[in-house]
């Protein structure tokens, strides 16, 4: 099925969201939408699957003008929309999600589970989509559950498929298998869109890449000679350079060290084994390994957040290790927590009482029982300014910010602040381009200023752009101890798959 | 499709099973909490064995029957002394085995078993050297769960569909007014459907505010509860009072099934009941079918679950809703009949006495199952029967403290066994679609 975008433009009270986009997606390929947070991205999507109606332009399928008054419509017409946020229902199970709304019943009422199972079964023999209908969702891992998502709008009869950032909530592995699926559909003739702002999987996986900035269409690039730089320029509307600038570190005395530290879980399983450990103040030194290999557990071990079973902490000369996390951020570490959302901020509260949340109760922000607003705001406005907060209204809500800005806020909060030892967790995960330049800048800086900095990371690209040394983590254990610039992504892969060890 | 499914095998959805593998182990939290358990049961043996059995003589019968039935049960004689000591060494043993070496996944099994021993122990120390009527208890125990049972089935309704519903009391009040008013002009039958219909009225009021104006559904509720409380007393000391023949329904009678009736036990407690608590029964079992089975219950379940997803495939969230609310508030006004139109056939001011509340426990306690649900009603109704005929019999417990078991029952379970329960994933949450 062909589909052509004909200067779609959606206006909303003082933005322009499209300006005037065309684009073509062909059967059988896949086009990949990039740009920016921000970009319009999403509401040319709402408008391809019905929610939103464009203020002008045409929707064009197989030759034929098509307009969507809802979703359903974009439905019958052929377009599956795979959210970024699953659509899933997590304590149904596979086949109740994938029927949900066009059930088969007996007598019109009752439902047909075995007819609902079959359903699910046909459609993932015939495009390789291995699932267990019965199985309940919220039991599933992230990637399977993707899997029910596509499972769902193959049902519905979509031969366009519209994937928005498919690959933000999968693991590395998760994300091969995510492009077999691709594969097999491109194959079978379906038409896909691959809306991302992760551009090596655009290069990987698109046959065309179409750039989005401000609401335009800026520009078209054929993944086989497209390089990411130029993408990236493209998007961002002005030169951006992917590799972190940085001069070879000059290591000083050691800040971080861990002996034989050791955690286990409620059943007695190792969560940390033995794992031993130095960061010294002015290197970067990168965790690499697949998610769940126990680097949540370090990072919490070392902020005080998780208790371990052995082992000594030390902060250059002071044992933290049964120290509490307040304590443990006051003797000098700062943390910025892998989940943003639930650990790095509260979204509730205003960008100038995010900034402050890790100090609040000190001078000069509160004196006696008394919060300080003035401080507090001065303070805010200025970390806003210095570290490009954007809109830098510090009354505002955290959980306004784009994922970007609100990470460039918890650096703030965190860098602001006089440390020997910076724990970056996941430092850009999910965050546009810009912010991610931005943030591996800052990152550099710091530890040009004598920082012992520790970088955990799942993203390979980031380890190498960013460290001094890597340790690999895998099953707990730190099973490789490597000098950055003497290895290679290949290498680390190897060990963080458990291999090679 | 050999190898496909030797595909699906392979899928590591097993893998992230693992919670529960974990149940299997014991954690040392689960210790402590088998400890705790253990002793309570133990305190409760002591309880038995040093407070009630000294304090008990004679022996302690307990009727089976009534008079009038076809086949006569042989009343219960049962030395108070003896089996108060013998139910103590049950319960202490069942405690020392668990403080010891717990009984793992049956821990809650056995506490539960541990509490029955117990209230059995009160009765035979309460009943010491009289007569009470079991049989009598029994069957007013079914009676007394159908208006909890239907008002946790209204409550399920509701919140399953993604609306929390704290009216319930409210409705049940509603429906008993309307039901003795309409009941007393018109008949029992069109009593009955008046009393519905106030209810459904009622849910509407829910319905619209909480999903048209997304107003705080907690305090619709209670707005709900109040204004029924207030409009119904203030109706019955302006009107009732001055008209005394609007507020003397014909009251149901009990209707006993041929052959089935004449079961001893079983027979009168389930089989010579009103047509309300029939009905209950009826609607338990029509409700759960249609909630787990039909495509109205996946889609009612889904638009309380995840409402974005139910109308991202073309499900209208609001019509969901407002329907399952609506039906829910049908059965809680129907459920308010069984006050008047099922018992007295007069309405009291604030007659339903918190039966509205107890009913929101038993959804909670019944996981937001109606079967589960029913379970835990009658619990309640047990209590509530229990506390009703101790008190007619001179028992050494205060009847102020004995009216309180109900409640306090509530308190215990509520309190402590509900924690590991889980509402639907959007209950209480108001939808706006963009």
């Amino acid at each position: 099925m062909e589909l052509e975008l004909r200067g779609i433009t959606k206006a909303f009270p003082g933005v322009l969201a499209n300006d005037n986009v065309s684009l073509t997606a062909h059967s059988g390929q896949v086009l990949a939408l990039i740009g920016e947070n921000g970009a319009g991205k999403s509401t040319l999507m709402n408008i391809l699957s019905g929610i939103y109606r464009p203020d002008s332009g045409e929707i064009i399928i197989d030759g034929v003008d098509q307009k969507f008054h809802d979703p359903g419509a974009a439905i019958k017409a052929g377009i599956g929309m795979v959210h970024q946020h699953f659509m899933l229902v997590d304590v149904f199970t596979v086949a109740e999600n994938v029927v949900l709304g066009i059930e088969p019943t007996i007598a019109g009422s009752i439902l047909n589970t075995k007819e609902a199972d079959k359903e699910v079964r046909e459609i993932s023999e015939k495009y390789g989509l291995a699932v267990d209908p019965k199985a309940k969702i919220e039991n599933l891992p992230v990637g399977i559950q993707q899997r029910v998502e596509i499972i769902k709008v193959l049902l519905r009869g979509a031969k366009v498929l519209v994937f928005d950032e498919p690959t933000a909530v999968l693991t590395p592995q998760e994300v091969i298998e995510f492009f077999g699926i691709v594969a097999e559909l491109k194959s079978r003739g379906a038409t896909i869109i691959f809306i991302t702002h992760k551009l090596k999987e655009a290069i990987a996986i698109a046959d065309h890449i179409t750039v989005l900035r401000a609401g335009k269409v800026v520009g078209h690039a054929d993944p086989k000679t497209a390089t990411q730089e130029e993408l990236a320029s493209m998007m961002v509307g002005r030169d951006i350079d992917l590799t972190v600038k940085k001069t070879p570190a000059k290591p000083g005395e050691s800040v971080l060290t861990m002996e034989s530290v050791t955690m286990t879980d409620d059943l007695g399983r190792d969560l940390l084994d033995n794992i031993n450990l130095e960061v010294r103040a002015g290197e970067i030194v990168g965790i690499a390994g697949i998610q769940g290999n126990g680097q949540t557990e370090l990072v919490e071990a070392i902020t005080g957040l998780l208790p371990l079973a052995k082992g000594t902490i030390k902060l250059k000369n002071l044992d933290i290790t049964s120290s509490n996390p307040r304590q443990i951020h006051k003797d000098g570490v700062a943390h910025i927590p892998e989940d943003r959302n639930h650990m790095g901020m509260i979204g509730s509260f205003t960008i100038a009482e995010n900034l402050v949340l890790d100090s609040y109760y000190a001078k000069p922000y509160s004196k006696g029982i008394q919060m300080q607003r003035a401080a507090i705001d001065e303070t805010a406005r200025e970390l806003v300014a210095a570290y490009d907060v954007r809109p830098p209204h510090i009354e505002n809500n955290g959980g306004a910010l784009s994922g970007g800005n609100a990470q460039k806020m918890i650096v703030a909060r965190e860098f602001s602040r006089d440390v020997p030892l910076v724990v970056c967790a996941q430092p850009t995960r999910g965050i546009d381009v810009g912010s991610i330049e931005y943030i591996h800048e800052q990152i550099v800086k710091k530890r040009d200023e004598g920082i012992a900095i520790l970088v955990v990371s799942t993203e390979l690209d980031e380890i190498f752009a960013l460290s001094d040394r890597i340790l690999v983590m895998f099953d707990g254990k730190i099973v490789a101890s490597l000098i950055a610039s003497e290895t290679n992504p290949t290498e680390v892969g190897l060990y963080m798959a458990g291999q090679n060890a | 499709m050999s190898d496909r499914s030797a595909e699906f095998e392979q899928t590591p959805v097993e893998s992230y099973l693992s919670k529960e593998v974990k149940s299997n182990v014991l954690s040392k939290s689960k210790v402590r909490r088998a400890k705790i358990i253990g002793i309570v049961m133990l305190f409760l043996a002591a309880v038995v064995m040093f407070v009630l059995a000294p304090a008990s003589q004679g022996v302690a019968t307990f009727g089976l029957s009534f008079s009038d039935e076809k086949f006569q049960l042989s009343a219960l004689a049962i030395p108070s002394t003896a089996a108060l000591y013998v139910l103590a060494m049950v319960l202490a043993f069942l405690g020392g085995t668990q403080f010891l070496k717990g009984f793992q996944r049956k821990s809650t099994l056995i506490l539960g078993i541990s509490f029955v021993v117990f209230v059995i122990s009160i009765m035979i120390w309460a009943t010491a050297g009289q007569e009470f009527s079991l049989i009598s208890m029994l069957v007013s125990t079914i009676a007394r769960t159908a208006p909890i049972a239907l008002g946790a089935l209204s409550g399920i309704l509701c919140e399953r569909s993604g609306v929390v519903n704290i009216g319930i009391e409210g409705m049940l009040l509603g429906g008993a007014f309307t039901g003795v008013v309409m009941g007393s002009l018109l008949g029992g039958w069109v009593g009955l459907i008046a009393a519905t219909i106030t209810g459904g009225i009622l849910a509407l009021l829910l319905a619209w505010l909480s999903i048209n104006y997304r107003v705080d559904q907690i305090i619709i509720g209670v707005v709900i509860n109040l204004l029924v409380l207030g409009l119904t007393s203030f109706l019955t000391a302006q009107v009732l009072v001055k008209r005394p023949e609007w507020n003397d329904a014909p009251i149901f009678p009990a209707i006993k099934i041929p052959l089935l009736g004449d079961i001893p036990i079983i027979g009168p407690m389930f089989f010579d009941q009103t047509v309300i608590v029939y009905a209950m029964f009826g609607l338990v079992a029509l409700t759960t079918f249609m909630l787990f089975r039909s495509r109205w219950g996946l889609r009612t379940r889904s638009v309380g679950e995840n409402p974005k997803a139910a109308d991202s495939l073309g499900i209208s969230v609001a019509k969901t809703r407002y329907l399952a609310v609506i039906y829910g508030g049908m059965v809680g006004g129907f459920a308010g009949a069984w006050f008047t139109l099922g018992t007295v056939g007069r309405f009291d001011e604030g007659m339903t006495g918190g039966a509205g509340f107890i009913g929101l426990a038993a959804m909670i306690f019944g996981g937001w199952n109606p079967i589960g649900a029913l379970g835990a009603a009658l619990i309640f109704g047990f209590s509530d029967s229990l506390s009703q005929k101790l008190a007619l019999i001179n028992t050494a417990i205060p009847t102020e403290f004995l009216a309180m078991t109900p409640y306090l029952v509530t308190i215990v379970v509520v309190a402590g066994l509900v924690g590991r329960a889980r509402p639907p994933a959007a209950d209480g949450v108001p939808w706006e679609k963009k």
